[in-house]
């Protein structure tokens, strides 16, 4: 006879059963198998045309990390990384403070700034291709203004990434601005009433209070950001399609230009599985670590 | 009530069988509704259906858009039946990968001897015919004539390399660019550089590289060394490498550049593309065909081009055969020609030929004895980008022309 506890134990089983089902058809077939068929097809020479039938072994990964252009896409991941966290953020976080009080005005500010974030990153990147243009674009007729010959930002091989990153921020500083807004709004009046009783102006209540309890939302933020440069594609396509001479590829456009483009899906896929493996190291890590409080407050 | 039951039966019978027999052919091509050849794509299509009652439908790709989702497509159950094809590598990936039919069964004799032999062959693989031709393109210099006056150069001496960059050297100096360059799009740039190959190599060099390999042979290293030449006078427009093929064709029919390296197709483009929609007149046009080098083992009648026509994916029907026969035909084209749309393979339908350089293009080709299809075409999608990287790098000065002839060996020695 089984007991009651048993029982009981089971039938939450089913349940959780009964309903990780669907999730888990729908995980399995669009995320699980995808990356494994990636990974089979990496250690092929397949044009995607018909099935896989040259295999090469490790060769297209041998290939890809002897690859001037992915070491260099590879780095500009890092850069657009290091402006998101250490210049993106911060910036977003400071305009967050000064705009988060229900001030006259604020909303305003919020709603502009927040208009990038909801343009598509296609509309971005083209409006951002006639702003860049040495001809008739906003550069040139500031440059016009001054009576100097304007650039070319994005056939200048020193310069083109330079002004990605400018779009990239422009971008998503909003997002990531809400955000801290919203937590903001979350601290609790009394603590921040207490803090102004006991003679704290606005820089110490920032930097004591606001800040340290805004951690969780920042650590959100970080992973979000950090997630999304690694995912970068439709900003630089429309911009500088990974030119001059390969100078502005991220992973992914990498992987198109590369894989796609020149149908060596073999080798796209030896791509695709590196980019995934990062993402995973980072996202592992990153809960294993940094937001390892966070989930043990949940759990 | 049994009558109009047999009548009821009798019309279902009849619709179900005339729509089981009309076939939808889907037909995708890459020429937007203001281009040239446009509206008799649409009359050949109006007239085949009025006549067989099956139903043609058109569906339109940006020329780069096309090349990046025809892969996908095809392998998809929404492909379409006819599709646009430069032949050479690139056919030959989709034929070996049986995505294309063979329709050397509904072709008859008949129609091939209605098309230019050399044109046909290059839709065959392996003794199969996979597709028609359409037309043939030559690339050659275009320049302003107003300009290229203004600095006082006569392009009928310039028979050299050699002659070329003093040309630029004094266009340059008349304050003139001498040359538009749509850099971003990299394949206008590889047209500089594969053009220099096939005058420093010709044809043998090619075909011995294209079979044993030897890409980094020192006929292709003298290429890459030419075009430094050029490209250390810095004779393309401010920015080119921001620029598109749109762009290129715009600056050129905006009179912002003396000269540019391109296919016949910028007779129209340049229209198109610049700023008035008028673009340069016939009389302040020309054209000179790409220099010899000297010392160059090609010959200097050797041209550099396309060409281009249809090809039929494995489940097209027979009528989609039979509507290209139809649509590819000495009325059509003759019209075609007579309105400057292409240089056409009908034989006889160049004689409607009325703009004069399509006629000088035509004259080129057929007076050529080796006709090489753009490489990034006839390598087909890896090799030819590869080649369209490197001019670009070479363009943009940041390789050397030996690492540039050693990536196109190195993406070869990959494909075998």
């Amino acid at each position: 006879m089984r007991s009651a506890k048993l029982d009981a134990l089971l039938s939450r089983y089913y349940t959780i059963i009964i309903f990780l089902i669907p999730a888990l058809t729908i995980f399995t077939l669009f995320v699980v198998l995808p990356i494994g068929e990636a990974a089979y097809y990496s250690f092929f020479r397949w044009n995607g045309y018909g099935a896989p039938e040259k295999f090469v072994g490790f060769k297209n990964y041998e290939f890809l990390f002897k690859n001037r252009v992915f070491i260099l896409s590879l780095k500009n991941n890092f850069y657009i990384i290091a402006i998101s966290l250490f210049v993106q953020l911060p910036f977003a976080l400071l305009i967050a403070l000064m705009i988060s009080d229900k001030l006259r005005g604020a909303a305003f500010f919020r709603t502009i700034f927040f208009l990038p974030f909801i343009l598509a990153e296609i509309v971005t990147a083209l409006i951002w291709a006639y702003i860049y243009d040495g001809n008739y674009g906003l550069v040139a007729a500031i440059w016009g203004f001054f009576g100097a010959e304007a650039p070319f930002v994005l056939g200048d091989k020193d310069w083109a990434l330079v002004a990605i990153l400018i779009v990239i921020f422009w971008k998503f500083f909003g997002i990531h601005m809400m955000i801290y807004i919203a937590g903001l709004q979350a601290i609790s009046k009394e603590v921040l009433e207490a803090a102004k009783v006991d003679g704290a102006g606005p820089i110490t209540t920032a930097f004591r209070i606001k800040i340290p309890m805004l951690i969780p939302t920042i650590k959100l933020s970080v992973f979000l950001s950090l997630l999304g440069s690694l995912q970068l594609f439709d900003i630089i396509m429309p911009l500088t399609g990974g030119g001059p001479s390969n100078v502005t590829h991220s992973m992914v456009s990498y992987l198109y230009y590369f894989g796609v483009m020149r149908m060596k899906v073999g080798f796209g896929s030896a791509v695709g599985v590196v980019i995934f493996l990062i993402c995973l190291f980072i996202a592992i890590g990153y809960q294993r670590t940094l937001m390892r409080d966070d989930n043990e407050n949940k759990f | 009530m049994k009558l109009l039951l047999k009548i009821f039966f009798s019309l279902t019978f009849l619709t179900f069988y005339s729509s089981a027999n009309a076939d939808t052919i889907k037909w995708l091509h890459l020429f937007g509704e203001d281009s040239s050849q446009y509206p008799n794509m649409v009359r050949a299509a109006e007239e085949f259906e009025a006549k067989t009652g099956h139903t043609v439908v058109m569906q339109y790709l940006e020329n780069e858009s096309f090349k990046a989702k025809l892969p996908t497509m095809l392998q998809s159950n929404d492909r379409p039946d006819i599709f646009y094809s430069w032949s050479g590598g690139v056919m030959y990936d989709q034929a070996k990968a049986g995505f294309l039919r063979d329709i050397s069964d509904v072709v008859p004799d008949s129609y091939l001897d209605t098309v230019s032999a050399a044109a046909a062959d290059a839709f065959t693989f392996e003794g199969q015919r996979v597709g028609l031709p359409l037309q043939v393109s030559q690339v050659a210099w275009w320049y302003n004539k107003d300009l290229i006056n203004q600095a006082g150069v006569d392009v009928s001496n310039i028979k050299e390399w050699d002659d070329l960059i003093s040309a630029v050297k004094q266009i340059q100096a008349a304050g003139i660019t001498p040359i538009c360059m749509g850099g971003k799009d990299k394949w206008p740039v590889h047209f500089l550089w594969t053009h220099l190959h096939i005058r420093n190599g010709g044809k043998d060099l090619f075909l011995e590289s294209l079979n044993n390999g030897g890409w980094d042979r020192p006929e292709y290293l003298k290429s890459g060394e030419q075009m430094l030449e050029l490209v250390a006078l810095e004779p393309f427009q401010k920015g080119f490498l921001a620029h598109t093929w749109p762009d290129q064709a715009g600056f050129f029919g905006d009179g912002k550049c003396a000269m540019a390296l391109m296919g016949n197709w910028m007779y129209g483009s340049q229209k198109s593309n610049s700023a008035s929609g008028e673009g340069l007149g016939d009389d302040n046009m020309g054209m000179f065909n790409m220099p010899m080098t000297s010392g160059g083992l090609g010959d200097a009648g050797d041209t550099l081009g396309g060409i281009n026509g249809w090809l039929f994916s494995s489940s097209a029907p027979d009528s989609a055969v039979e509507f290209m026969m139809h649509y590819v035909s000495l009325d059509i084209q003759k019209e075609d020609a007579a309105n400057g749309a292409y240089i056409p393979i009908v034989k006889g339908a160049d004689v409607s030929l009325t703009n004069p350089f399509l006629q000088q293009v035509a004259q080129n080709i057929s007076n050529s004895e080796y006709h090489q299809i753009f490489y990034d075409q006839f390598l087909g999608a890896d090799i030819g980008r590869v080649v369209n990287d490197v001019s670009t790098d070479l363009a943009a000065g940041i390789i050397t022309p030996e690492e540039a002839t050693q990536a196109v060996q190195e993406a070869w020695e990959f494909n075998q």
